[in-house]
């Protein structure tokens, strides 16, 4: 097991108390396993995501540990955590469109950073290069300033950065959101081959688009409202999801050819809880059509079948 | 005659910095919208849709072209008769949580609309008014009235909006990336709204970068590329049955859940596309057909309308139009 998250809670500190969006999360990722984490805006993903590298200074470890390649990341510790940045763990951040110093020629930029994590330059340039071609661009972009790139190039040049020290784990947070489609299938299949040449071991990608995770994941993982409800692979994620909100929001998605005269789609009725006061038992019970007594009670995510964990109460009575 | 006519609509900007370049934004883009009638312009970054929604608007001044309301130019209409065009013509934009004053409380779009509009309207009326709007936009008037805008969802506050343009007497929307921002499981409340709204008689150019999105809703699709129309036809037939290259490039680089792609982006992706294999990748309309315009030089106009022409438009079979590829 490349990675293993045991029971993490991340809160965020507010005026009216914490908040928690990652309310004790249990999950494990395979070597060379892409996994999708997906959900609504605030469900909690990108806390995920950020936690496993970063915390913020609004942000606070309640509890849970994660490990990495069998050791433990202190991930409470953020100068404990320093030397695993960007050598073991690596993110691309969300907008990553914009994470680079517009001050800074991309050569500068990429030498300082490195110059942070304790590795020469030079020792990395011929490697950045080849994976710059790689990537569908050429040297020169070394030399330019982060806007005389397109979105697309920027997006390229973050994802070459972030995996230059050969990551074992790399967070891609919404690396494909704000590209055109063809650009974003483009990016996507980067991070495929990037698995593929063993630039980085395992991944995450975070995302609201369960379309672009059926296009690349191995594994789908389904957030709500801080808790964990579905993880599968992704063709059973896509064809048999067994949480009543994975298959409301995949009947939610409008398919290519699908028309309003034809078929008419449903949104799902309500919206997610506060997370500063969460309802007690299963968090998805409001809006559930399946919902019945047992879901005040919280339910477990149990595997129910090889591989497939699912955190409701209906399914695991059918499975028993 | 048809509601909305969009006339050999042209746009060019100039660039700020010393280059001064001149970049066609659109190049001479003809169509036409009726009563009823959903057109989605389809397009990615730099297409220049975002552009010609705005000048629907009277937001933007085109370059060359006409935009005729009913047969009125309103490019010609003075103050009074522009404030008449907007009770017809309203326009809802991508990003909601920007579109309210986070200090005042959302329903002051209300009010700010009937300072201009309902003076006149004694407040009974106009409550009465409100809430149908609410009403047809599916809002409970109770969640959604006397809230600041943190407190309502993107759908809520979307969904508002849009109210917000029904209590004039609109007969066109002009909706820019409507659901974009919005979750899935909001997304399409809103757009079954548009459809409804559709079927009460509304006119909608719904302009997005999301195919399957457009196709859902729309009766006719416009496809854009570098500012010029690339294909235009009924929505079926554009979809169905793709003439143009980049169409279906497009087509083909959709996500879609239950099809993986097939082949490789760099294969099916012409590199001149930029976004494939193609090293210099870069806005497509920097690339190249943009016109640097030699400082004090007469020639810079008979440059500039030369990167204007579009590709010429071919009928492939009834009302569906496809442009010659151009790169």
């Amino acid at each position: 097991m490349s990675v293993k998250v045991e029971n993490l809670s991340i809160a965020y500190r507010m005026l009216a108390g914490d908040v928690c969006p990652v309310d004790r999360v249990s999950f494990s990722i395979a070597d060379g396993e892409i996994m999708g984490l997906a959900g609504e805006s605030g469900c909690g993903k990108s806390t995920l995501g950020n936690s496993l590298i970063y915390l913020e200074g609004r942000m606070r470890h309640l509890g849970g540990r994660v490990e990495l390649d069998g050791r433990e990341l202190p991930i409470a510790d953020d100068r404990a955590m320093r030397p695993y940045r960007m050598k073991e763990v690596s993110l691309v951040p969300q907008y990553a469109m914009s994470a680079l110093n517009p001050t800074r020629k991309i050569r500068r930029l990429i030498a300082d950073l490195l110059k942070c994590h304790g590795v020469r330059y030079e020792a990395v340039e011929e490697e950045m290069k080849r994976r710059i071609a790689l990537v569908g661009l050429k040297d020169d972009v070394l030399e330019t300033y982060p806007f005389e790139l397109s979105g697309g190039m920027r997006q390229r040049v973050t994802l070459v950065l972030s995996t230059l020290l050969n990551p074992s784990l790399l967070i891609a947070d919404e690396v494909t959101s704000a590209l055109d489609v063809s650009t974003q299938r483009a990016v996507a299949e980067l991070l495929i081959e990037f698995r593929e040449r063993g630039f980085v071991k395992s991944l995450i990608a975070i995302t609201h688009d369960l379309s672009i995770l059926a296009q690349i994941a191995d594994t789908i993982l389904v957030m709500y409202a801080g808790r964990l409800a579905e993880k599968a692979d992704s063709d059973t994620i896509v064809n048999v999801p067994l949480h009543p909100y994975t298959q409301l929001l995949l009947a939610s998605l409008p398919a290519v050819g699908m028309r309003h005269d034809e078929v008419e789609l449903t949104g799902i009725p309500g919206r997610p809880p506060s997370l500063s006061n969460p309802p007690a038992g299963c968090r998805f019970a409001d809006r559930c059509p399946f919902a019945f007594d047992r879901c005040r009670d919280e339910p477990p995510f149990e595997e129910v079948r090889p591989g497939h964990f699912v955190a409701c109460w209906k399914v695991g009575q059918e499975a028993a | 005659m048809s509601m909305l006519r969009i006339d050999q609509v042209s746009k060019l900007y100039r660039s700020s910095g010393l280059s001064g370049g001149l970049t066609p934004a659109l190049r001479q883009v003809s169509f036409d919208i009726d009563e009823g009638e959903v057109v989605t312009l389809i397009g990615e970054s730099g297409s220049g849709k975002t552009t010609l929604g705005k000048i629907v608007l009277s937001l933007l001044p085109a370059s060359s072209g006409r935009i005729l309301f009913e047969g009125n130019d309103i490019s010609a209409f003075g103050r009074t008769q522009l404030r008449d065009y907007y009770r017809q013509v309203q326009g809802v934009f991508q990003d909601p949580f920007s579109s309210y004053n986070p200090i005042y409380k959302a329903d002051r779009v209300f009010e700010l609309l009937r300072n201009v509009y309902f003076r006149n309207l004694p407040q009974a009326a106009w409550d009465a008014k409100i809430e149908a709007a609410l009403h047809a936009v599916t809002l409970n008037p109770g969640d959604v009235l006397n809230k600041y805008p943190h407190q309502l969802s993107g759908g809520q506050q979307q969904r508002l909006l849009i109210a917000r343009a029904l209590l004039l007497n609109v007969k066109l929307l002009v909706a820019d990336e409507v659901i974009s921002m919005l979750d899935a499981s909001t997304r399409v409340d809103v757009l079954n709204l548009l459809v409804s709204l559709k079927r009460a008689g509304l006119g909608i150019l719904f302009i997005t970068h999301d195919l399957s999105l457009g196709n859902y809703v729309s009766d006719r699709t416009v496809i854009l590329r570098y500012g010029a129309i690339a294909e235009m036809g009924p929505t079926v037939r554009v979809f169905g049955n793709p003439q143009h290259p980049y169409t279906k490039m497009l087509l083909a680089a959709v996500p879609q859940l239950h099809k993986k792609w097939q082949g490789r982006a760099a294969d099916v992706i012409p590199a001149s596309n930029g976004s494939g294999a193609s090293p210099a990748a870069g806005p497509a309309l920097a690339r190249g057909r943009r016109v640097r315009r030699p400082v004090g030089s007469a020639g810079a106009v008979d440059a500039a309308a030369v990167a204007l022409r579009p590709p010429a438009l071919a009928e492939c079979e009834p009302g569906h139009f496809v442009a010659e590829d151009e790169l």
